[in-house]
């Protein structure tokens, strides 16, 4: 997994409530037995007309947006299945951090599971960076994991709160199994314990 | 003496293995349910590091996404070239890594969520996981079960345990009765409808009340199925003397002195008086009428009797949502519910793809016929569910009325397989998300309980099933 430290990059605004993960990645792209490749399909069925032609409109499609690494959305955003597909297609395509009022809770776990930074903030926050975010390409927000801020083009700055042993995986790149596998004691004990107590498990 | 805990606390406290400063949990899962969409990318993963699948015997593969429903389906070419890979892949990664599998082939084959509960793999007091977000279903045994991604399903794999940070506690009463017509569709639809779909989220929700307790456990699980459309990541209901029923003599299930032992354990499964709820809905069971959804949010959810409602009608970031489903949808604020035109109707998934979903579609649909040009199927939730169907006559009703008579799989739920919607093709669901292009790209969904599929498959429009009974 790719350490996340510190990003300053274009922030793409996508206001609408409830984009699902049939939105980011539509089920036809996950009949793929990688990982990687997605990012021309991340939200294809908005980008892109039945015949594969760009829809002008989507956020993505705008010159001014077509590199960038934050999405700012709407409430609820991820909401849906527990496909990794979505961080996936979203990593592929480039997007490194999305913010948003309220995430759905596997989209929001997956998402650390590779580099991305998913950010709650609230209300009156995401309007602001909304509004950053529609000032197009000149407009740069900074997102600093380390300090636990995200800073607006023109200096407003934000503190954010961020699960510790999350942050800590993010910043140092770690893989969780690796860290599990530490304490495999601990597990053996468990077991142990549970075949006495519950043998039927 | 302990201070009261809720039915969540109790089996979080029983599966803890270890708990850092900082509360994060490693948390002991007793079941594994493996299907071919998710779990691809996991088993490489091990193989890239070498590990192993650390409790085989706790894993159970099935293949139910992107497989055909039709008769046809042993001859390889009825599958995409894609589809076949990843279904190849399942029965290869099984096979490598020794785990509990029912290949296509095998008459118990059906989708991953009805296929655990029927072969006695979910139990009471059990953590279950699984790379789907429907994995809320086995919550209806009284069990911890909620969706992972895949990094989590490899995380299974090779250490038995997922990394977690405890939720909270959400109760959601059914009060008194459900009036005739009314379903376990209904409930789960109309608590969606009230919290929304974040309502849930953060929360572990405890289903409870008279209504709940009345329902079977096929009811129980189409309630828990879609908790996760509340935005929980597990729904629950305390296991009674029904869930016991349920279990016993499946082929998983414990026997002889470890059923008993098993069963006075799970009889300590419930919420404690005064135990602490972080957040309480209740709804009266009487109130609770068929209902439909109109948009492409599972929270837009209307009472059959009710109008298409308009953007104007909702705040915030929601107007903007509401229109955008108005248009997809094709529909006009105002118009009613019941002149909505349907030209597929599908029976199945893993809400309502069990038997008794199955038995209350064919009871409004004997001796009649869907209307002319409607395209109907049901698709039996498992090989067994539809074996039953057949012993008990209802796969001839369905025959006789012109559905089509599937065999098991996700089917035209989420599409991946050929059962698929044309654009602006409108699709009356006994299925879990009405998203836009779920059921194929361009597609138009409203989601309603069997009973209420088969009234429409029988008018061509949305019907309230009460009129037909």
């Amino acid at each position: 997994m790719d350490k996340f430290t510190r990003l300053t990059g274009i922030a793409a605004p996508m206001p609408l409530v409830n984009i699902d993960t049939d939105m980011i990645i539509p089920k036809q792209f996950l009949k793929t037995i990688q990982r990687s490749g997605l990012g021309k399909n991340l939200f294809d069925e908005m980008r892109y007309t039945q015949d594969g032609a760009e829809i002008p409109d989507f956020v993505l499609n705008q010159p001014a947006y077509r590199s960038a690494e934050i999405i700012i959305a709407g409430d609820n955003f991820g909401c849906g299945s527990s496909r990794e597909h979505a961080p996936w297609a979203l990593l592929d395509f480039g997007i490194r951090c999305v913010i948003s009022t309220s995430f759905a809770d596997i989209f929001y776990n997956n998402c650390f599971k590779n580099g991305i930074l998913p950010i709650v903030m609230p209300q009156e926050v995401v309007d602001v960076l909304m509004a950053d975010a529609r000032k197009g390409a000149n407009a740069r927000v900074t997102v600093d994991l380390e300090a636990q801020t995200v800073t607006t083009s023109d200096g407003q700055s934000f503190a954010f709160d961020v699960d510790g042993h999350r942050k800590h995986c993010l910043i140092n790149g770690l893989d969780d199994i690796g860290l599990t596998l530490e304490k495999a004691a601990s597990i053996d004990a468990f077991e142990s314990r549970n075949t006495a107590l519950r043998p039927w498990a | 003496m302990t201070a009261p805990r809720t039915l969540y606390d109790k089996i979080w406290d029983d599966h803890v293995v270890h708990q850092a400063e900082d509360g994060t949990c490693l948390l002991y899962i007793d079941r594994h349910l493996v299907h071919e969409v998710t779990s691809p990318q996991a088993f490489e993963g091990l193989r890239m590091t070498g590990r192993r699948v650390r409790a085989p015997e706790k894993t159970i593969a099935v293949p139910d996404h992107n497989v055909p429903t039709t008769l046809d389906r042993a001859n390889a070419a009825t599958m995409t070239e894609d589809s076949r890979i990843q279904v190849e892949a399942l029965d290869k990664n099984a096979r490598d890594f020794g785990i509990n599998y029912y290949p296509v082939s095998d008459v118990r084959q059906g989708i991953v969520h009805i296929v655990g509960p029927e072969q006695g793999w979910t139990l009471p007091g059990m953590t279950v996981v699984c790379g789907d977000s429907h994995t809320a279903t086995h919550g209806a045994f009284g069990a911890l079960a909620h969706g992972i991604g895949t990094s989590e399903v490899e995380h299974v794999l090779a250490t038995q345990t997922l990394i977690q940070r405890k939720g909270k506690n959400m109760k959601v009463e059914i009060t008194g009765s459900l009036m005739p017509g009314v379903t376990a569709k209904d409930i789960t639809l109309s608590v969606i409808g009230a919290t929304g779909t974040a309502g849930g989220t953060g929360y572990v929700i405890e289903y409870c009340g008279q209504a709940i307790r009345e329902l079977s456990m096929e009811g129980r699980m189409t309630v828990c199925n879609m908790a996760i459309e509340g935005g929980a990541r597990a729904g629950l209901i305390a296991p009674d003397e029904k869930t016991f029923a349920y279990c016993m003599g499946r082929p998983h299930a414990p026997k002889g002195a470890k059923w008993e032992a098993a069963v006075a354990y799970w009889k300590t499964l419930f919420s404690d008086e005064g135990a602490h709820w972080d957040k309480v809905v209740t709804l009266k069971g009487e109130d609770i009428a068929p209902v439909v959804t109109w948009g492409t949010s599972p929270e837009d959810v209307l009472p059959i009797t009710g109008v298409v409602p308009a953007a104007a009608d909702f705040t915030g970031g929601k107007v903007e949502a509401a229109q955008r489903s108005l248009d997809y949808m094709g529909l006009t604020p105002g118009m009613k519910l019941t002149d909505i035109k349907i030209d597929t109707v599908f029976i199945g998934s893993c809400t309502n793809g069990r038997i008794e979903d199955l038995r209350a579609a064919a009871a409004i649909l004997k001796g009649k016929k869907i209307k002319d040009g409607m395209r109907a199927m049901v698709v039996p939730g498992s090989g067994l569910v539809r074996a039953q169907a057949e012993e008990e006559g209802l796969a001839q009703i369905f025959l006789d009325a012109g559905f089509e008579w599937r065999l098991a799989g996700c089917s035209m739920c989420l599409a991946m397989n050929p059962d698929q919607l044309k654009p602006g093709e409108r699709c009356a669901a006994t299925s879990n998300r009405n998203f836009e292009g779920r059921q194929g790209r361009g597609g138009r969904t409203h989601l309603l309980s069997p009973a209420m599929a088969a009234a429409a498959a029988i008018t061509g429009h949305l019907t309230d099933v009460r009129t037909l009974m």
